[in-house]
């Protein structure tokens, strides 16, 4: 599979000279089968670009969305797929205990935030809740479960033949542990990431910053980098940045918390625009093409 | 061992911070955690014990009446709140594992998560101190 950052960054779109390399769009990334099946993971503001990136012949396209946060959706109405009636666009996404995806996705795609509703969205739309268990789509085997975030949240494993992605942007495993980490079985999104080829994970804060955001649903660079290595995946990326972090920012930052996490697996920092080739025989296999 | 659902994983973590005796079952009965004030009840450490069955933790205790008489396991807040699915409240006595007698109160509730999925549920202990 093909694993290419749109958006790397949380909370807030951030462009600006300081961001420019790790990038400012938020949370999207875009996950190509050999059989050209193309899920997407997220649609925050990153989606705008992958989507006119997409071959005019794609008659389906799979979004997954992790949890409904604004910084995950809001580049929801800009997918140019969502404006061709050619194409089959599912959505997957959590529904709430009181609300389906339907009423919770028009909450924003309704005016005054956004001019065009759901409904009149010209593709054909299929909506999906999860967790629904696992599934199929062409050539991926998705698995979603609940994970530690403040709302219904998902995590989600993407296996192939070969390979296995696992996608977490927003987690806070540590909250409320008292010496973190506890073992795989009680760790949120343990599940989901345990032996994964890449880990795609929450690092948004420095550990200087996070007792001021417990509870807030992200983690530490070092809570990241020691869950991935409680989960024993093979790569791990920094993803969803803090908007107030800068380039140099995130260098320092991640180079202090591989210091004092030593790592067991391959980081790469999330930069927009890197991709990464799994489950690949190439020498390339697993390492970002692009950075 | 699987990963526990994230229900429980944070109801355990709201238990590791309470200072009432707090225990954790799963669908199956089973006790999956129990925070350090019940461990005082109890006379064993979490950590020493791991998961107990149903018919071990039901028991250990010897839960009765005021005059003595063994209370049935099925009639256990805990286990109605798990088998009926309803809140349930007790007060009766035990001698845990300490050998010591108390008169406790007990509230049980079912956790139920999302698509109505049922996670086990949760008693909380009063000591009643009179």
């Amino acid at each position: 599979m093909r694993v290419t950052l749109w958006g790397t960054r949380g909370s807030l779109g951030s462009p600006g000279a300081e961001t420019a390399r790790y990038g400012g769009n938020t949370s999207c990334v875009e996950v190509r089968g050999t059989d050209d099946t193309v899920l997407v993971l997220d649609a925050g503001t990153g989606i705008r670009r992958l989507g006119v990136t997409l071959p005019s012949s794609l008659r389906r396209v799979d979004v997954l969305l992790t949890h409904l946060h604004m910084d995950h959706i809001q580049g929801l109405g800009f997918f140019a797929p969502l404006y061709d009636p050619d194409v089959v666009v599912h959505i997957w996404g959590p529904a709430s205990t009181t609300l389906n995806l339907r009423s919770r996705l028009m909450r924003y795609l309704s005016p005054p935030l956004f001019p065009v509703r759901l409904r009149e969205l010209p593709c054909q739309l299929v909506l999906h809740e999860v967790p629904c268990g696992e599934l199929d789509i062409g050539e991926f085997h998705i698995s979603s479960m609940l994970i530690g975030h403040p709302g219904p949240t998902v995590g989600y494993r993407i296996t192939t033949a070969r390979a296995t992605l696992a996608y977490m942007p927003d987690h806070e495993p540590a909250l409320g542990v008292k010496q973190f980490p506890l073992p795989r079985e009680w760790t949120s999104g343990c599940a989901v990431a345990t032996g994964a080829d890449l880990l795609i994970h929450d690092a948004q804060y420095s550990s200087e910053e996070y007792p001021s955001y417990i509870g807030w649903g992200h983690s530490s660079l070092v809570h990241a980098l020691t869950f991935a290595r409680l989960a024993e995946v093979q790569q791990f990326v920094p993803f969803h940045h803090d908007p107030a972090h800068t380039d140099e920012d995130l260098d320092r930052l991640i180079a202090e918390a591989v210091a004092a996490v030593p790592p067991t697996f391959t980081i790469t920092p999330g930069v927009e625009g890197a991709i990464f080739e799994l489950g690949c025989a190439e020498k390339e296999n697993g390492k970002p093409l692009i950075a | 061992m699987s990963q526990k659902e994230i229900e429980v994983i944070l109801t355990r973590q709201l238990a590791s911070y309470l200072a009432m005796p707090t225990f954790i079952v799963d669908p199956q009965g089973t006790l999956v955690f129990y925070n350090e004030p019940a461990e005082i009840i109890l006379g064993l450490r979490f950590d020493e014990t791991g998961e107990m069955p149903f018919s071990e933790w039901a028991t250990v205790f010897t839960p009765m009446d005021k005059h003595g008489t063994p209370l049935a396991p099925a009639a256990l807040p805990l286990a109605i709140a798990l088998g009926e699915r309803r809140p349930a409240h007790g007060d009766f006595y035990i001698r845990g594992l300490d050998h010591v007698f108390r008169h406790i109160e007990v509230t049980a509730f079912p956790l139920i998560g999302q698509s109505d999925r049922n996670l086990g549920a949760v008693a909380l202990f009063w000591e009643v101190n009179s």
